[in-house]
C-alpha cells in the first residue's frame, strides 16, 4: 500500500539503495540527481506535445471550427506530424548571419523555460529541488529568455528581425517590473521564497488574500510570453514574424515549443502562487492527487490565457507600454504597500482576511476612478469638434 | 580534490577566459555576449559560496538588466563600418607592467592574511540566510541607513540617467 | 554547495542537450541545398536596400534604464519581504518608505515624458 501511496519516494529509495551499494556516495548522488533531472525535464517536454494539440483544439472551438482532426483519432497525432514536418525542412542560415549566436538563440530559449520546471512543486515531497530562493530564481531564468530574443534578432542580419527583437525586449523587460512586484506579494504572505513553503502556507489560497495582485501577475505573465493581446511581435501584418523571421525548420520549432511551454508554465506558476498549488482534499496523504490538482489548476490558468487570446484584439505598442508603466506598476506597488501594512497591523488577528479584501477592493475602486478621470482629462485636451448648427428646414 | 574545488577551478577558467575574450573581441556584440558568460560564471561562484540569493540576484540584475542595457547600447549605436575595432591599445606595454605589479601586490597582501584559508562558521540550520539578510537590512542596529540611502541613490541614478538620455524636445 | 544547486547545474546541462537532439537529427534528415537566393535576408520578398541598421530610438534605452532601477529595487525588497515575521512595524514602514522614494522616481519619469513611446 505504501508503494502506491508515494510511488516516487519508494522508487527513489530503491534506486538510491541499489546505487549506494555499488558506487561511492558522490557518484550515487550524481546519478540520482541525473535521474531526477531527466524525469522533470521529460515531463515538461512531453507536456508540450500534448499542449500544442490542446491549444489548437480549444482555439478552434473558440473560433467555431473543429481544429485538427485528421492526424490520428481526434487529431492527437497532429503534433507529431508537425514535428516530423519541421525536422525535414531545410535549415537555411542567412548569408551574413552571426553563426554562433544564430544557433544558440533557440536552444537558450528552450533552456530558459525548462529551467523553471526544476523548482515546480508537484506534490508534497515531489519537487526537482527546493531552492530557498525559488521565486527569484524563476524571475532570473526569465532573463535568459530575453537574452535569447536579442541574440535571435541580432544574429539574423535582418533589420526587421532586429527591430522586432528590440520591440520584443522592450515589452518583455517592461512587463517584468509588475511581475516582480506582484510576485513579492505571495512571498510576503508566505514569509519565504521557497516554492514548497509557498504551497504549504496556502491553507487559504492567496488569490483570496490578494486577488488584484493575482490578476496583475496573470496579465503581466501573458505579456511576458508574448500572447495576444500582447503579441504584436509575431503579428503577420506587423514585422513579418519579428525576431524569428529568418529561422527555419527545427530551430523555429524550438522557439515555437518554448513559447507553448512558457504559456503552460505561466498557468502552473499562477496555480502555485495564487491558487494553492497541489493543495486539495487528500493531497497530503496521496501525492499523486497533488499532481492531479496542480495540473487541473494549471490547465485552468492556461485556459484563461487561451480564452483571453481568442477574445481580445491586439493592442498597440504605445498603449501596451503605457498600460504597463502608468497603470500596472503603480497599482502593483500600491497593493504591495497595502499588503505589507495590513499584514503587519493585523498579524494573527481575525480581521486579517477581510481587511486585505477590503483594502484590495478600495484600491481597485480608487484606481478605476483615477483612470477614468485621467482619460476624461485626456479626451478633453484633444480638439473637440466645433458645434455646428443643426440643419433646419428653410 | 573535492568536487567543489573541481567545479571552482573549472568555473574560474571559464570566467577568466570569457573575460579575456570580452576585452579582445573586435565585434562588440560578441564582447557583450562574453560579458554575459562572465557574469554567469560569477553567479556560479556565489552558489559555491553558499550564497544562493546573491547568485540569483546576480543573474536577475546583472544579466537581466545591465547586460541587456549594454547590448542595447551596442546594437543601437553601432554602424557596420566601425565594426572592426583595433583590439589592442598602443599602450599595452605599460598596462601589462602595471597590472602585473598590481597582481603581485595583491597576492603578497592576501598571502600575509592568516585567515585567508579559514572556512566561515556555519550559520546554523534554523536561521535562513535570506531572513538574516532581510532583518539586517531594516534593523536600526543593522543596515537601515544604507538601505534607505540606497533607495535615494537609485532615485538619483534614475533622474540623472533620464536627464542625460532624454530626447531634446522643445519646452521640456 | 548543497545538492539543491547541483540539481540546477545538471539541469542546465541536460536541458541544453534536449533541444540539441532534434536539431542534430534535422541536420541528418533535412535537405541541404543552399543557393544565393535562399540565403538572402528576408524583406517581404524584395531586395534589401541599405545597410542593416536600426534607427537610434533612445526610447528603448530609457525603458531599459527604468527597468534596471526597479529591478534593483525588487532585489532589495525580496529579503525584506522574506524576513517579514521578524520585523517590527517600523521596519515594515522603512520598507514602505523605500518603495515610496522609488515611486517618486517613477512619477518624475512619467512627468518628464520619459515613458512615452513616441
Amino acid at each position: 500500500m505504501s508503494f502506491f501511496q508515494d510511488p516516487v519516494a519508494a522508487i527513489s529509495e530503491l534506486i538510491s539503495n541499489f546505487l549506494n551499494g555499488l558506487l561511492p556516495q558522490v557518484w550515487a548522488d550524481l546519478i540520482m540527481t541525473l535521474l531526477g533531472v531527466v524525469v522533470v525535464s521529460s515531463f515538461g517536454l512531453i507536456i508540450v506535445i500534448f499542449l500544442i494539440w490542446v491549444e489548437r483544439k480549444i482555439a478552434a472551438r473558440f473560433q467555431d471550427r473543429l481544429g485538427p482532426n485528421r492526424a490520428g483519432p481526434y487529431g492527437l497525432l497532429q503534433t507529431f506530424a508537425d514535428m516530423v514536418k519541421l525536422v525535414t525542412k531545410e535549415d537555411v542560415i542567412p548569408e551574413k548571419a552571426d553563426r554562433l549566436a544564430f544557433n544558440i538563440a533557440p536552444i537558450l530559449s528552450v533552456v530558459a523555460v525548462l529551467l523553471i520546471w526544476a523548482v515546480v512543486p508537484f506534490a508534497p515531497g515531489w519537487i526537482g529541488t527546493d531552492l530557498n530562493v525559488g521565486v527569484l530564481y524563476i524571475a532570473a531564468v526569465g532573463s535568459f529568455g530575453i537574452l535569447s530574443v536579442l541574440m535571435a534578432g541580432w544574429s539574423s542580419n535582418n533589420k526587421y528581425a532586429l527591430l522586432g527583437a528590440f520591440r520584443a525586449v522592450a515589452q518583455l523587460i517592461s512587463y517584468e517590473v509588475p511581475m516582480l512586484i506582484t510576485l513579492m506579494v505571495p512571498v510576503l504572505l508566505a514569509r519565504g521564497m521557497g516554492m514548497m513553503d509557498m504551497v504549504e502556507d496556502q491553507a487559504l489560497w492567496f488569490i483570496v488574500l490578494a486577488p488584484v495582485s493575482g490578476i496583475i501577475f496573470l496579465v503581466s505573465s501573458i505579456a511576458e510570453i508574448g500572447r495576444t493581446p500582447f503579441d504584436l511581435l509575431e503579428a503577420e501584418s506587423e514585422i513579418v514574424a519579428g525576431y524569428h523571421t529568418e529561422y527555419t525548420g527545427m530551430k523555429f520549432g524550438m522557439f515555437f515549443a518554448a513559447e507553448f511551454l512558457h504559456a503552460f508554465t505561466v498557468g502552473v506558476l499562477f496555480a502555485i502562487f495564487f491558487l494553492g498549488g497541489w493543495r486539495g482534499p487528500g493531497a497530503q496523504d496521496f501525492p499523486l492527487l497533488g499532481v492531479i490538482y496542480l495540473m487541473l489548476k494549471a490547465f485552468f490558468g492556461y485556459f484563461i490565457v487561451m480564452w483571453v487570446r481568442s477574445t481580445l484584439p491586439r493592442i498597440r505598442i504605445d498603449h501596451m507600454l503605457a498600460l504597463n508603466w502608468k497603470f500596472l506598476t503603480p497599482l502593483s506597488l500600491a497593493l504591495l504597500i497595502l499588503t505589507a501594512i495590513v499584514e503587519k497591523v493585523f498579524e494573527g488577528h481575525a480581521w486579517r482576511v477581510p481587511a486585505l479584501l477590503i483594502g484590495n477592493a478600495v484600491i481597485l475602486i480608487l484606481s478605476y476612478f483615477i483612470t477614468r478621470a485621467a482619460s476624461r482629462r485626456a479626451t478633453k485636451e484633444r480638439v473637440t469638434f466645433k458645434k455646428r448648427p443643426m440643419a433646419k428646414p428653410a | 580534490m573535492t568536487a567543489e574545488q573541481g567545479v571552482f577551478l573549472f568555473i574560474s577558467f571559464v570566467i577568466l577566459f570569457s573575460a579575456y575574450a570580452m576585452v579582445t573581441r573586435s565585434n562588440l556584440v560578441h564582447a557583450a555576449l562574453f560579458l554575459v558568460v562572465t557574469l554567469f560564471g560569477v553567479a556560479v561562484v556565489f552558489v559555491l559560496l553558499d550564497a544562493g540569493f546573491l547568485a540569483v540576484v546576480q543573474v536577475l540584475v546583472y544579466i537581466g538588466a545591465i547586460a541587456i542595457l549594454m547590448i542595447f547600447a551596442v546594437m543601437l549605436t553601432q554602424d557596420n563600418a566601425a565594426k572592426e575595432q583595433e583590439s589592442l591599445n598602443t599602450n599595452y606595454g605599460w598596462a601589462l607592467l602595471l597590472s602585473a605589479l598590481f597582481a603581485f601586490a595583491l597576492i603578497v597582501m592576501l598571502g600575509q592574511w592568516q585567515d585567508a584559508g579559514a572556512i566561515a562558521p556555519a550559520l546554523g540550520a534554523e536561521r535562513d540566510t535570506v531572513v538574516e539578510l532581510g532583518s539586517a537590512l531594516v534593523s536600526p542596529a543593522g543596515y537601515v541607513i544604507p538601505f534607505e540611502v540606497a533607495s535615494v541613490l537609485l532615485l538619483a541614478a534614475l533622474i540623472g540617467a533620464l536627464v542625460v538620455a532624454r530626447p531634446q524636445k522643445k519646452g521640456m | 554547495m548543497q545538492n539543491t544547486w547541483l540539481f540546477i547545474g545538471v539541469f542546465i546541462a541536460i536541458a541544453g542537450v534536449f533541444p540539441l537532439l532534434p536539431i542534430v537529427i534535422a541536420r541528418f534528415i533535412a535537405p541541404h541545398k543552399p543557393n544565393p537566393i535562399k540565403l538572402e535576408t528576408y524583406e517581404c520578398g524584395m531586395e534589401t536596400v541599405g545597410e542593416t541598421w536600426v534607427q537610434f530610438k533612445v526610447q528603448y534605452y530609457i525603458y531599459a534604464l527604468v527597468f534596471l532601477v526597479f529591478d534593483i529595487e525588487t532585489a532589495f525588497l525580496f529579503p525584506w519581504a522574506v524576513a517579514f515575521d521578524a520585523l517590527p512595524l517600523f521596519a515594515v514602514l522603512e520598507g514602505v518608505i523605500f518603495i515610496l522614494i522609488l515611486v517618486g522616481g517613477l512619477l518624475y519619469a512619467w512627468r518628464k515624458g520619459a515613458l512615452e513611446w513616441s
